[in-house]
């Protein structure tokens, strides 16, 4: 049997040491809409990051097909938040897009005609074609998370890692963007989207990953988008793991 | 290199200079380290005194050997740039830890290292003055505040080798160094190494800042790398465009520095306007030539196209014209609404009192709808005309339904939406005002009957509620 | 008080004087910088003290010498001036923050040295003056006031001083939640935008009133390195602003000392003297030093080794393993190189390990101990099994981890959290707590979560 796509194997994800993942332990199946779902402050961001090397691992370990995430890049795109960059910055649509295909490029080599017709393309399949010459801060929200869509689409990656691409879109934009995916999927791709709209989680992914500190269940949806799994992820706050976090931070036990 | 005269060499060299300052400070002031230019400059000074000391304690003994001083001036010139190099790094080091091993912030940690290492370098350059036999012991003081006037063949031979790196290296690195400066954590997990990347950004920025510092000095080597990046950004929104922009602004301004410092300002005016009875020339180079930055960069604040506080301010206005123009019509058409299809002759007062506008500003108003062909006008009244009528229609249907979109979407009570929906509805496209209506039609918030004309208004809908649900037999007058 | 003084050695007199200047400069500036370290904006102050420059230089034109009140009318003015610009380029330019701040300042500065150079010759306003001052020369300026002769330099710093601490004692309250929190002190009616002018005017007087004694580098110095150090070592703005005041002290006296012993100018020195004060405080506050910190970390280290031999020995007694361990074979079986021995010895002379011919054996109180441990550890593996629905066999790493960590708090809430505490995911039994925890207490909450457990573990299959 293939590796598959994304494994981990007991990950705790901590920041200053405290912990904010505990202990994951998760086999993703390939060629799948998969929902990262969790409350606010779960660790869905994290957990992407952490997988892509962004977030210090604890402990555990991350496998993309059976190696390790370094030696896999080129198998991966990301679509980080869009909060996270300056959008006055001066590049054009284009050239955001043009930034997914550096990562094959290598040292010092630029981005020639070849690259320019494939950015121009991914474009097209997020229906912007026609902003390419734009400044970034003149596109409205939906349109910039396109952008970055495209930009991962122009990773041209077999697995794709998606942080909060409905965040602050219309809801045209939101449907174009799934109908995207979709197809991303039918294509044989795995897609994993941070999502925290509850009503669209059965209409959208095949699999989910419900996340609240620890895993609280990853399956198929139809099995797994339980009321009892929901209750269990939003439900209550875990003081336990609260508690043992602020613990592990402050380095003694309260004794 | 060509026979140059004194004025020429200091114009490459401060241009050379003022360029590659340009180029490099872009990338800072895009990341937000604008300051660091200033760190860097301060944070030199020790490095650069204490290879002097080192070279004057290897030259002295080796007089005291009854040798030749060994070092020549090019080479003490290049040790000490190298040691105010290294120092420059070790601050923005020192400053990285602080803020990753301390609760010291950004900023203060910035503070702290500028003014402490500034300090050691003041206390080594007051040793270096007291010192008995120093061969050149007034060469330091050029740090502090610059003298691009002493400017030699070998230092601009040196600016020119240090550009022409710096240079090659951006665009060596112009891929990388733009992917990193826009989104770190993207290019981080692409597998670019950003902490090298970030290192070499900084190196590059130390470098161009020493050997700056000899020319313009400490505080206004920061503003050669701000000042020009800083101008840059309003004309271009392309990131090439940009250090180019940048490159040939602090390009300007080291010529344009060194000859209004040179009296070029009254070779050519026939007087120095800058004279006032006092002694012309003689104006240090390197404040001037920071002050033509200042100046290109006001030029830029002020006229740049789309950027530019000129271009920003008519955007505004015509903006507020055209929502003034908007609300004319609206109102022209409100007050006649009762009788469509005719339209009524509104008296002034009348338009006065609905809008709270002043009298002129209304006869203002009503001066451009008559020129645009909109209403005809009497000395006392107005009135749509065919033209205005289908204006102002599309006016109030936007208008309208955006109204009905805030009510129904944001559950606002009707009567608070007015001002909401008055700003956002001057800036709806066709497209959307469509798929608004379309929408509203759906959701059976807007009659059947009334997609594609002028809905009725909120407030009367609501009031046709009440008084509906009060009186259920009351007699209804029809809308259009 | 005049005999007395003019009695004094000379030299005693001159340090005197130097210091006396400088310590009351510092801390006029101290005071300030306090609240530009907690705003998060210090540089503002590096900013305003090199903006000044062109003020000070039109008010010298203006006075025709160096009269103290146009200097500080002309510092006020290009200070608030500074604020104003850096506001208006940043928010009408759409230039950053940083990036404005700096186009601002270092074009007032070149303004400032175009004027001096200009129309500034034949006094002692010379950019010299302007980065080290004249604290050297302090006693050879000086006025008549009634009847002393005292250093003209007291007639600048010692009403703005005043100010600055009137001013401080007055807006105690406001300036102090303006700068914690200024959305907070908008919406209790303070006005945070006037405050911070206030405190932009403040710190631009102050600074040019020291300017002309300490030069702009300790300036620099003394508005952003005392408040930080004092940051490093409180929590608490009064206690901030009383360090940051003695540090300010101690740096002229230091200062001052090393100057004389290197002869040279003595404003280096004491910026310098602030700087090894903030290293200090950063190596060795004892809650945010970084000795500290690194000193915590290697006690848990080894805390966590000995914990891990207590742990071990104990396992093995658990399993009635006749023979005993070596120090060698223990330290290895835990993984612990040099630090595993540090940690025998530490157990030794804690009394809770002893050596029996040769080999290791806990003694009762380590045993208690090394029973707490496993307890926490095996809590932990049921916790694991039984909320985050790990499967057994993941359970013993991150309990591993985990282990060093559970309080007796936190071991009482996991256990309340149980279905049942007696015993671990492999079968083995959790050891009973040692300490005296009411049992019954937590007997009796455990049955209340015992049913939603039952659910809970159902529904997940």
């Amino acid at each position: 049997m293939p590796a598959p796509p994304l494994e981990i194997h007991d990950m705790t994800v901590a920041y200053h040491r405290k912990p904010v993942l505990w202990d994951i332990d998760l086999v993703a199946p390939e060629g799948q809409l998969i929902g990262i779902i969790g409350p606010n402050g779960a660790g869905k961001s994290t957990l992407i990051k952490a997988v892509l090397g962004l977030a210090p691992l604890a402990s555990g370990q991350v496998r993309i097909y059976g190696l390790p995430y370094a030696q896999q890049r080129h198998l991966v795109g990301y679509v980080p938040q869009r909060e996270t960059v300056d959008w006055d910055f001066p590049v054009t649509a284009l050239d955001v897009v043009m930034m997914g295909t550096y990562g094959r490029l290598g040292w010092f080599r630029r981005p020639g005609a070849a690259e320019r017709r494939l950015a121009q393309s991914c474009l097209e399949k997020v229906g912007m074609q026609g902003y390419a010459p734009r400044q970034i801060q003149q596109l409205s929200g939906g349109q910039q998370q396109r952008i970055f869509l495209a930009r991962a689409l122009a990773q041209d990656a077999h697995i794709y890692f998606m942080d909060e691409p409905f965040a602050g879109v219309d809801a045209a934009t939101e449907q174009a963007i799934v109908t995207l995916l979709q197809s991303l999927r039918d294509g044989g791709k795995t897609v994993f989207v941070v999502h925290h709209e509850l009503q669209s989680v059965r209409n959208y992914f095949d699999f989910v990953i419900l996340l609240n500190l620890r895993l609280v269940a990853a399956g198929p949806t139809a099995t797994t988008f339980t009321r009892q799994n929901l209750q269990q992820t939003y439900g209550g706050r875990l003081t336990i793991l609260e508690e043992a976090a602020e613990a592990v931070r402050l380095g003694e036990p309260p004794r | 290199m060509i026979a140059l005269s004194n004025t020429q060499l200091v114009m490459l060299g401060t241009s050379l200079l003022g360029c590659v300052a340009g180029v490099v400070g872009s990338f800072a002031v895009l990341r937000r380290r604008a300051l660091v230019g200033d760190l860097l400059a301060h944070a030199a000074l020790p490095g650069l005194c204490a290879a002097f000391l080192l070279l004057n304690y290897r030259a002295l003994s080796a007089r005291a050997l009854g040798e030749v001083a060994a070092a020549t001036s090019a080479w003490r010139f290049t040790a000490m740039l190298a040691g105010a190099f290294v120092t420059g790094l070790v601050g923005v080091a020192v400053v990285t830890f602080i803020c990753r091993w301390t609760r010291t912030k950004e900023d203060a940690a910035i503070g702290i290292v500028l003014g402490t290492f500034f300090g050691v370098g003041v206390v080594l350059s007051s040793w270096i003055q007291n010192m008995p036999a120093a061969s050149s012991k007034a060469g330091l003081q050029t740090y502090i505040y610059g003298q691009a006037a002493g400017m030699t063949r070998e230092d601009v031979w040196f600016i020119t080798i240090v550009a022409a790196a710096c240079l090659t290296l951006v665009a060596l690195l112009y891929k990388e160094f733009k992917v990193f400066s826009f989104d770190p954590g993207f290019a981080r997990a692409q597998g670019w190494p950003t902490l090298t990347l970030d290192l070499v950004m900084m190196a590059t920025l130390a470098l161009v800042t020493v050997v700056g510092l000899p020319t313009v000095g400490v505080v206004l080597m920061a503003a050669m790398l701000i000042i020009p990046g800083a101008a840059a950004r309003f004309w271009t929104d392309r990131l090439g465009r940009m250090l180019v922009v940048s490159g040939a602004i602090g390009a300007a301004s080291g010529i344009g520095g060194t000859l209004i410092s040179a009296g070029a300002l009254e070779s050519v005016l026939g007087y120095d306007p800058l004279a006032f009875g006092h002694n012309t020339r003689n104006l240090p180079t390197g404040p001037v030539i920071v002050l033509c930055g200042t100046a290109l960069f006001l030029v830029s604040l002020l006229f740049a196209p789309r950027r530019g506080a000129i271009a920003r301010l008519v955007r505004m206005l015509t903006v507020r014209r055209r929502i003034q123009h908007e609300h004319l019509l609206r109102s022209l058409y409100e007050l006649s609404e009762p009788r469509l299809p005719r339209v009524l002759e509104v008296p002034l007062s009348q338009l006065i009192e609905d809008r709270s506008w002043t009298a002129a500003g209304v006869r203002r108003l009503l001066r451009w709808a008559g020129r645009a062909g909109l209403v005809e006008r009497t000395a006392t009244s107005a009135k749509l005309t065919t033209e205005g009528l289908a204006l102002a229609e599309r006016v109030v249907r936007r208008h309208r339904l955006w109204e009905l979109f805030l009510i129904s979407g944001a559950d606002i009570a009707p009567d608070h939406v007015d001002r909401d929906a008055d700003s956002i509805e001057h800036f709806l496209t066709p497209d959307l005002v469509r798929r608004l209506e379309a929408q509203l039609a759906r959701t059976g918030r807007l009659p059947p009957a009334a997609v594609g004309a002028v809905p009725l208004s909120p407030h009367e809908l609501a009031a046709h509620e009440a008084h509906r649900s009060n009186s259920p037999s009351a007699q209804e007058p029809t809308d259009g | 008080m005049a005999n007395w003084f003019a009695s004094l050695d000379a030299s005693l007199r001159d340090a005197v004087f130097v210091v006396g200047v400088a310590a009351l400069t510092n801390v006029a500036c101290a005071l300030l910088g306090c609240y530009l370290v907690l705003r998060r904006m210090s540089l503002l102050g590096d900013a305003l003290s090199h903006a000044v420059l062109p003020g000070l230089v039109v008010a010298f034109v203006m006075a025709g010498s160096l009269n103290i009140v146009y200097m500080l009318a002309g510092a006020l003015a290009v200070g608030l001036l500074t604020t104003f610009l850096t506001q208006v380029v940043h928010r009408q330019g759409g230039v950053p923050a940083d990036a404005s701040m700096g186009v601002v300042f270092t074009s007032l500065f070149a303004l400032g040295v175009v004027l001096i150079k200009r129309y500034g010759q034949g006094v002692d306003l010379d950019p010299d003056c302007v980065l080290y001052g004249q604290i050297d020369l302090v006693e050879f300026y000086t006025v008549n006031l009634g009847g002393y002769e005292v250093p003209r330099a007291l007639v600048s710093i010692v009403p703005v001083l005043a100010v600055n601490v009137a001013v401080i004692l007055l807006l105690w309250k406001e300036l102090k939640i303006s700068s914690f929190d200024p959305a907070l002190a908008t919406t209790m009616g303070i006005n945070a935008e006037l405050l911070f002018y206030l405190l932009m005017a403040l710190v631009a007087v102050t600074t040019v009133a020291s300017f002309e004694q300490v030069g702009s580098i300790l300036v620099i110095a003394m508005l952003i390195v005392p408040g930080a150090t004092a940051h490093l070592l409180t929590d608490r703005l009064s206690r901030m602003m009383l360090i940051a005041t003695a540090l300010a002290i101690g740096s002229a006296v230091l200062g001052y000392a090393a100057s004389l012993a290197w002869n040279v100018a003595a404003a280096g020195p004491m910026a310098v003297m602030a700087g090894l004060f903030y290293l200090a405080a950063a190596l060795a506050s004892p809650r945010y030093g970084i000795v500290s910190t690194l000193v915590r970390n290697a006690q848990t280290s080894l805390r966590i080794v000995r914990e891990d031999l207590l742990a071990m020995l104990y396992r093995l007694e658990e399993l009635r393993v006749e023979r005993r361990l070596g120090a060698r074979e223990a330290t290895k079986a835990i993984g612990a190189g040099i630090l595993g021995d540090v940690g025998l010895w530490s157990l030794a002379r804690r009394g809770e390990l002893k050596r029996v011919d040769g080999g290791l054996q806990l003694t009762d109180s380590g045993r208690r101990r090394a029973a707490g441990l496993v307890r926490s550890h095996r809590l932990w593996e049921a916790y694991l099994v039984q909320h985050l629905g790990l499967p057994a066999d993941h359970v013993h790493t991150p309990a591993e981890r985990m282990e060093h960590f559970i309080g007796q708090r936190l071991a009482e809430h996991i256990v309340a959290d149980l279905q049942d505490a007696h015993q671990d995911p492999h079968g083995r039994a959790i050891p009973a707590p040692t300490t005296t925890v009411p049992e019954v207490a937590t007997e009796t909450r455990r049955h209340g979560d015992a049913t939603d457990e039952g659910t809970e573990k159902g529904g997940r299959g």
